[in-house]
């Protein structure tokens, strides 16, 4: 963290960039936040900790218009986020100096609070962590505090930087796809049901839009008259039923899977399964593909073979 | 809100007698934005149209529904009715109460519903209706052919006598391409020279006819009507307006170890050459990779012999920028390479040929003046097997899949031409199919057959393997008595498969035409656009397209000859309005609409944008009109919905499936 | 909508003008009957068709929708149909595992000499969508328990 902390000084004082992107220490260690920091003074508030689980590549969008570059602090699977923005033409490459920091699998306080330690004062960001609590001082195992999304990582290597700073882990333990595995082995009742069940508790507070990194529209469909789908005053409209459905096809081939859905959804709605389901069919129909590893690459759904998979195929037992 | 007129239609009884009109109607009135409707006999008679006309000056309607027979069939005609009558023609739509449903339905109840569900989705649609305005623009009245050979210099004639100018780019240093290296051409075994080089002179002399040889095409921009297209002009190393074309240099240069392109590697040729006596022009190049002069420094024998002081070893490219209104691809072909065909030892003996090396060696310009001779000994060969769909039809990947359509024809041609002049010579055909479709094709077969005795058997040909004796043993199957064959052979000749000339893939690139997957540009339509390619103002002549023989290629290349005229003598081109426009407060610049336009009409560029006060430079999607054909892949690729189709926008789909829905 | 309490579902058929359309016009005119549930809408290609339009449809309570293009290699702009085709299989993959029944849409290319596939493919998409019933699930993703 120093080293990383002394370096983004260096650059910051020598002028090689104009401000930094990185996190913010909170109250507490389990809170920091995404923030700019212009000048060296600033810089005494940054940290990076192993509970700086936001993806930064999409603030690179509001930071390519800015005078001068942006240092970036990005995590390997934050990096394919930020060539997928490259790739969309949302954000500038030469307006970014990446520093490719380490990770090691990131910490959720909600999922610590999941693993059933109540009552929490204080936690660190160690491995194991430790944790105060009203009841007194607990250890528990790193994975037990880490995001559900880190046990299937893409791996340690960046895809794109400046430099490298820190170390990386492997922490992929499981398949990614064996929710959606689960699920397509349900019956279609127990689908639907277990889909009514999620998106019922979905409040349309957007979090998911705007964190996604692959949603960076400057202005979502969702917002606009195009499709006659902006009728927030009605519950029954059409935005409410389906949005989750379009938002994912909307990203289906920009999506890197980083799994921020999923991370700030404040109801809990596991969104990343409508993505992977996607990734997951792209992979088998069309050919692997990950979105963010070539920004060159041309997606899935901007190009085609003559061979391709007709449309029945998903009524003669599915895409599996 | 629009004020809507529906024009309900009777079409005699053919939608009456089905579905109650009068209802229809009646029902429509309801509609929000409808202000007037009726019902006539015939809507699209004189009296209909001005019916229509008529509610339009009362009623001072904005826009029209027509319930009749299929847009298909009298969208156009509705669409002129209301221009004449003041109305923008794109205020019309079309509720199809025919075609999609009184004819189709039996029960009037049923059908009646139906009709008025379909006129409100038109009336739904209408309601958000646009005016359009057809666009226009202009044509340079002068085409571009790429490629010089029969296809092309067929193409450009007919255009050039149409009083159009018209440019040949030929990548080799004369124009004439496979068919001056033919030496007679079935079905009338006339001689190849004596057909083409008429026309080579012809084309060469047209006042309209400008020819670049040794010039490749490197840059395409702009759309039909209006291309800009640099052509790259290779430094030839000889002065053009001095050459009095002797020949002398060509005698007296000492470097005399290069391939000859021309004889297929059969014989070689000098480092400054014309690749034939026939050449057009008549000027030769220097192959400055074989030129001493060039690779050493020493010689410079060709300028000292040139009496005419037309050699200059300083001569540079030149790039020739050129605007054209219609471009031709007429690029032809070549022959597969037989690298991965082994069993048929090309790579090993001298004595397996392919069909096109065998005409080299029956032309009387040939690299053996015109004798049937081994390559490897001189010999005349007594036993000659011809193999049939070298690597045509092949489901592997070391051939194409698809038929090269001119072999089974030149191998009749070559088998009938060596038993007429050598009747001791055995002539024996491998064939999978013989396939003959043509004017006196099968019966120019039945002569090799009957009249000349040339064995043909059905089968494949497994192996060739050259014996120590210097002859070929051939084995292979005959299917039809169900044997195996093996034979020697003096010489083999293989019916090796036709491709798209290499080049092809780049050009096609350049102007956005499509390509398939074996390489042939895709026409615009198999059946009924078949030498127009998808991307507008590009032609398709010969066998860029698709394997064809020289009638084929004359017809086609005549045939796109005549849609070039058709677009030079216009002097405006309209565009279709319904092309698709990008909101640019939307637009993400992403890039994606690009990716899946058939047309290359859609580029991007950074420009300023007023964002509800402000102000800043943004990558934005352009489309071009003229280009785009409105097929709406954009619109649904882009993820922020800022490209829209105008006529059949978001909005408007939108509104029709509500109101079918409803 | 219902006569004499029969289930009548709602059909929305998206046609591209080049070849499905005219497969349609072409049933019509060779009297090739279907049942009076479908309604087309007509749009310039296959590659038009937003997935947007069709969750309207359903939303707008649609009981299926089908979506007809010229076939692959055939398509009037080239490609439009490939792109389609990739975009409705992952939308139709994406309904199924959303446990949304996965016979309410449908993928059909028919060329305009293909009046007899029209009508035969919207009979049997009519009688499976009766034989689904009525689309409760697409209507229904988000209500409230």
């Amino acid at each position: 963290m120093q080293e990383l902390k002394n370096r983004a000084i260096e650059l910051l004082e020598n002028g090689t960039v104009a401000r930094v992107l990185g996190w913010k220490i909170g109250e507490n260690t389990y809170d920091p936040e995404p923030a700019f920091f212009d000048s060296v003074e600033a810089m005494k508030d940054f940290v990076y900790n192993n509970f700086c689980a936001a993806n930064l590549s999409k603030y690179m969008i509001e930071a390519s218009k800015l005078e001068g570059k942006t240092l970036v602090c990005l995590k390997p699977c934050d990096s394919y986020s930020f060539n997928q923005l490259v790739s969309d033409h949302r954000v500038d490459r030469e307006k970014a100096y990446i520093i490719g920091v380490g990770c090691k699998g990131k910490l959720s306080i909600e999922q610590i609070k999941k693993s059933g330690v109540k009552g929490i004062l204080s936690v660190t960001d160690s491995d194991p962590i430790q944790v105060e609590t009203l009841y007194g001082n607990k250890e528990l195992p790193y994975t037990a505090g880490m995001l559900s999304r880190c046990f299937s990582c893409k791996g340690k290597e960046h895809v794109v930087y400046d430099e490298l700073i820190g170390e990386s882990a492997e922490t992929s333990t499981v398949d990614r796809f064996d929710e959606v595995r689960r699920i397509e082995a349900m019956t279609p009742e127990e689908k639907f049901a277990f889909f009514q069940a999620e998106l019922s508790k979905c409040i349309r507070c957007n979090a998911c839009r705007n964190v996604c990194p692959a949603c960076n529209c400057r202005k979502c469909v969702f917002d606009g008259n195009k499709f006659d789908s902006a009728q927030k005053a009605n519950v029954d409209s059409f935005e409410e039923k389906m949005f989750h459905i379009i938002r994912a096809f909307h990203v289906a081939g920009r999506c890197t899977d980083c799994g921020e859905c999923s991370r700030v959804c404040p109801q809990g709605i596991p969104l990343h399964l409508f993505n992977r389901k996607f990734i997951k069919d792209i992979n088998t129909l069309y050919g692997e593909y990950q979105a963010g590893a070539d920004p060159e690459a041309k997606g899935p759904l901007t190009s085609f073979t003559t061979e391709d998979a007709e449309p029945s195929i998903v009524s003669k037992g599915g895409i599996v | 809100m629009q004020r809507i007129g529906v024009f309900v239609c009777h079409c005699g009884s053919n939608i009456a007698a089905t579905v109650d009109v009068k209802k229809v109607v009646e029902m429509v009135l309801l509609e929000p934005g409808v202000v007037h409707a009726e019902d006539y006999q015939y809507m699209c008679s004189e009296a209909g149209q001005a019916k229509i006309g008529a509610a339009i000056a009362d009623k001072k309607l904005t826009g029209i529904v027509v319930c009749s027979c299929s847009p298909r069939m009298h969208e156009a005609t509705f669409r002129k009715c209301a221009e004449r009558y003041g109305l923008n023609p794109y205020m019309v739509e079309i509720a199809n109460i025919r075609e999609h449903c009184s004819w189709i339905h039996k029960d009037m109840q049923e059908a009646t519903e139906k009709a008025v569900i379909l006129a409100r989705a038109a009336i739904a649609k209408v309601n958000l209706n646009a005016p359009l305005q057809a666009g226009e623009s202009r044509v340079t009245k002068r085409a571009l052919v790429i490629g010089g050979g029969i296809a092309g210099i067929q193409t450009a004639l007919d255009i050039a006598d149409a009083g159009y100018e018209v440019d040949i780019v030929e990548k080799t240093p004369s124009i004439g391409g496979r068919m001056s290296q033919l030496d007679k051409t079935f079905p009338t075994l006339d001689c190849s020279a004596c057909i083409l080089t008429p026309k080579m002179v012809d084309a060469a002399g047209h006042p309209n006819i400008n020819i670049y040889t040794y010039s490749e095409v490197e840059k395409v921009s702009g759309f039909v009507g209006d291309f800009t297209v640099d052509i790259r002009k290779k430094a030839r190393s000889v002065d053009a307006t001095k050459c009095t074309g002797c020949g002398v240099c060509q005698e007296k240069c000492p470097s005399k170890k290069t391939p000859s392109e021309f004889n297929r590697g059969l014989g070689n040729r000098s480092a400054i050459y014309t690749p034939f006596a026939q050449a057009i022009p008549n000027v030769p190049v220097i192959d400055r990779e074989a030129c001493l002069k060039f690779k050493t420094g020493k010689c410079g024998v060709c300028e000292k012999v040139c009496q005419a002081g037309a050699i200059d070893y300083a001569q540079q490219d030149e790039i020739i920028t050129e605007k054209y209104g219609a471009i031709v691809v007429a690029t032809g072909f070549d022959t597969i390479k037989l690298d991965q065909y082994d069993e048929y030892a090309y790579n090993q003996s001298k004595d397996v040929i392919t069909s096109l090396e065998l005409e080299r060696i029956m032309n009387a310009a040939g690299p053996t003046k015109g004798h049937l001779e081994r390559l490897s000994d001189g010999k005349a060969p007594k036993e000659i097997v011809f193999v049939q769909c070298v690597g045509s039809r092949c489901s592997d990947d070391r051939g194409k899949p698809y038929c090269s359509k001119i072999c089974c024809m030149y191998t009749a041609k070559h088998a009938m031409l060596i038993r007429d002049k050598y009747p001791d010579v055995n002539v024996t055909v491998f064939y999978i199919d013989v396939r003959t479709p043509g004017k006196n094709f099968d019966e120019f077969y039945r002569r090799a057959v009957e009249e000349y005795g040339v064995n043909y058997i059905k089968g494949q040909v497994g192996k060739v393997a050259p014996q120590p004796d210097g002859s070929l043993l051939v084995q292979a199957s005959d299917l039809l008595d169900n044997k195996q064959i093996k034979m020697k052979a003096d010489m083999v000749v293989l019916a090796t498969a036709i491709e798209p000339n290499q080049g092809v893939r780049n050009i096609a690139t350049m102007l956005t035409a499509s390509i398939d997957t074996n390489n042939f540009l895709t026409e615009a339509h198999p059946k009924l656009r078949p030498v127009e390619s998808p991307t507008a103002g590009v032609f398709l002549s010969g066998v860029c397209q698709g394997p064809k023989d020289i009638p084929e290629t004359v017809a086609q290349a005549g045939a796109a000859a005549v849609k070039v005229i058709g677009l030079l003598a216009k002097d405006k081109l309209t565009t279709n309005p319904c092309t698709a426009k990008p909101d640019e407060l939307l637009c993400n610049g992403c890039g994606n609409c690009a990716k899946v336009c058939p047309y290359g009409a859609i580029t991007y560029e950074v420009r300023q944008v007023n964002d509800h006060g402000i102000r800043e430079d943004r990558r934005l999607a352009n489309v071009n009109s003229a280009l785009c054909q409105g097929c709406g892949a954009c619109t649904v690729t882009c993820p922020s919905g800022a490209m829209d189709l105008q006529g059949f926008s978001n909005r408007q789909l939108i509104a029709e499936v509500d109101a079918i829905c409803r | 909508m219902s006569i004499n309490n029969e289930f009548r579902p709602k059909i929305v058929a998206f046609c591209c003008n080049w070849c499905s359309y005219a497969g349609a016009d072409l049933a019509g005119s060779s009297r090739l009957a279907y049942p009076a549930d479908v309604k087309i809408i007509r749009v310039p290609c296959s590659c038009r068709v937003n997935p947007m339009f069709i969750l309207r449809a359903f939303e707008k309570g649609a009981d299926g929708v089908i979506l007809c293009g010229c076939h692959p290699g055939d398509c009037h702009y080239s490609t439009g149909n490939y792109y389609a085709r990739r975009r409705m299989t992952l939308l139709f993959s994406m309904l199924d595992y959303m446990g949304v029944e996965n016979g309410r849409t449908r993928v059909e290319w028919v060329s305009a000499a293909e009046g007899v596939k029209f009508s035969t493919t919207m009979n049997e998409f009519v009688e499976k969508i009766r034989s689904l019933g009525e689309n409760v699930r697409l209507g229904d993703l988000r209500c409230k328990n």
